[in-house]
């Protein structure tokens, strides 16, 4: 069984890249199978269902989205093996910057749109610089300079991604992205993050909802950048 | 620049599906190729299909093959060797950065040198009415200004055998120069144009209508006077145009 972990900031483009990727998998003979992973709502589950593929929804709700992810692997793992899939794509929810959800044994790629500027590839942080595959989105909005501009930002934090340009409205780029899943590792037991997640636990985690200071606990960063433990 | 190449687009479907008329276009090193239709029609697709050097794997199934060979994955997407440079009709940049920054930064990228930044400005400043400055913001630039430096920009940084242009007549610059600009020695154009001046530069021009390539015109040598004609109406307005844009009278120019 393969593993796909795509991930992104909302409004990338993720679910559109995939769905067109998935046809192109189809029409190689690939059997895949998508775990769609959300916070609070989601409809994609009726945009991939058309394709006949199986489709599974998780919502995180309370939960992290990214710890959710990785606690439900094993089990999505399983599920798209007893659904007959030889390779399981999951698509996550895309919010924290600090993490990325990717295991070792997986192609993990990170979809991210052109029109946010070519600072964004500096921002965003593990989630592109550890991602094997980077798919650019959006890029017949903004000029072929710009996009090589984007280009080469994304490659100063990632130098060994490979970089593919997708249109998510005409399919481009869904074909090279099939062939790189094709090619990719097979998942293995025992598997372990790329990146280490953030420190702890948070108190805001545990449901506290008050600001003043004095009610937080746990490893603790300041402005200034001083960090210390309060708590038991 | 890249030595000659000669490229060859080999048709696929319409927007209903069906086998487009013209089967292939071979386009030899110095050619101009226009593209023309209605609105709407498909004319910048087959500029995005020449771009991305499609493969069969875009709605249209187009094959874009160059020297008459299927191009390898790294000349379609390594602009450090990328046969093809694109002005696109998209006339704003998005990027928050200084003038400058951008264009050294799109150099570095094309692996070419930063400084030719200031020859890029320079030539920008040939098209456009008001000057671009090198520390100014490029979200600030209007779009004859935006469409200007992308034009200088492909003229140096992208230097390409391959030259795309979409629809230069509305960008608010000077048309011909801009053109003789970015079509050097060798080099293919392929623009997609409503002007009549500019569709009759080209030795031939593929008509598109949904989507799909249903016929191509070679200019006959009529259509060459025609054109020189043309060429002399569209300067006289370019004059008068530039006259009311300087805040003057028209009366007795004519």
């Amino acid at each position: 069984m393969k593993l796909v972990v795509v991930a992104g900031t909302p409004g990338s483009g993720k679910t559109s890249v995939l769905l067109h990727t998935i046809k192109a998998l189809i029409r190689r003979e690939n059997k895949p199978a998508v775990v769609k992973v959300d916070c609070l709502w989601t409809d994609d589950d009726k945009r991939f269902g058309r394709l006949g593929v199986p489709i599974r929804v998780g919502l995180a709700k309370d939960m992290c989205p990214d710890h959710f992810t990785i606690y439900n692997t094993e089990p999505m793992l399983k599920w798209a093996e007893e659904e007959g899939a030889d390779v399981l794509l999951n698509e996550t929810a895309g919010l924290c910057l600090r993490c990325a959800p990717y295991p070792d044994s997986c192609l993990a790629v990170c979809v991210i749109d052109v029109t946010t500027g070519p600072n964004t590839p500096l921002k965003v942080g593990p989630l592109l610089t550890t991602a094997d595959v980077v798919v650019m989105t959006k890029g017949d909005i903004v000029s072929q300079a710009e996009r090589e501009v984007f280009r080469e930002r994304v490659l100063e934090v990632n130098p060994d991604s490979m970089v593919i340009e997708a249109n998510g409205l005409t399919g481009k780029g869904s074909i090279e992205l099939a062939e790189l899943i094709e090619n990719s590792v097979e998942t293995r037991e025992g598997m372990e993050l790329r990146y280490s997640p953030p420190l702890a636990i948070c108190t805001l985690c545990s449901g506290e909802k008050r600001v003043e200071r004095k009610y937080h606990m746990g490893v603790l960063r300041h402005l200034d950048g001083f960090m210390e433990y309060k708590g038991e | 620049m890249n030595s000659t190449i000669k490229l060859t687009i080999v048709g696929g479907i319409d927007k209903t599906g069906i086998e487009e008329a013209v089967k292939i276009v071979e386009v030899n090193p110095g050619d101009i190729l226009g593209i023309v239709g209605p609105t709407g029609s498909g004319k910048s697709t087959l500029i995005d299909d020449i771009e991305q050097l499609a493969q069969g794997d875009t709605p249209t199934q187009r094959r874009i093959l160059i020297n008459d060979t299927e191009p390898e994955m790294g000349l379609r997407v390594d602009p450090r060797r990328k046969l093809i440079a694109q002005l696109s009709q998209n006339m704003h940049f998005l990027a928050d950065m200084t003038v400058s920054e951008f264009i050294q930064m799109h150099a570095r990228s094309r692996g070419k040198d930063p400084e030719l930044m200031h020859r890029v400005i320079e030539l920008a400043n040939r098209l456009t009415g008001e000057p671009i400055h090198e520390d100014e913001q490029l979200t600030v630039l209007s779009g004859g200004q935006s469409r200007s430096l992308m034009t200088a920009d492909i003229a140096v940084i992208s230097d390409s055998p391959i030259v795309l242009i979409d629809e230069i007549e509305n960008a608010g610059i000077k048309k011909q120069e801009a053109l003789s600009l970015l079509s050097g020695e060798g080099k293919i154009v392929v623009v997609v144009t409503h002007d009549p001046v500019l569709a009759l530069m080209a030795s031939r021009r593929i008509v598109i209508r949904n989507g799909g390539m249903c016929d191509i015109i070679t200019t006959s040598a009529e259509e060459k006077n025609m054109c020189n004609r043309v060429s002399e109406v569209d300067d006289w307005l370019m004059d008068l145009r530039e006259i009311i844009r300087r805040g003057d009278l028209v009366e007795g120019v004519a």
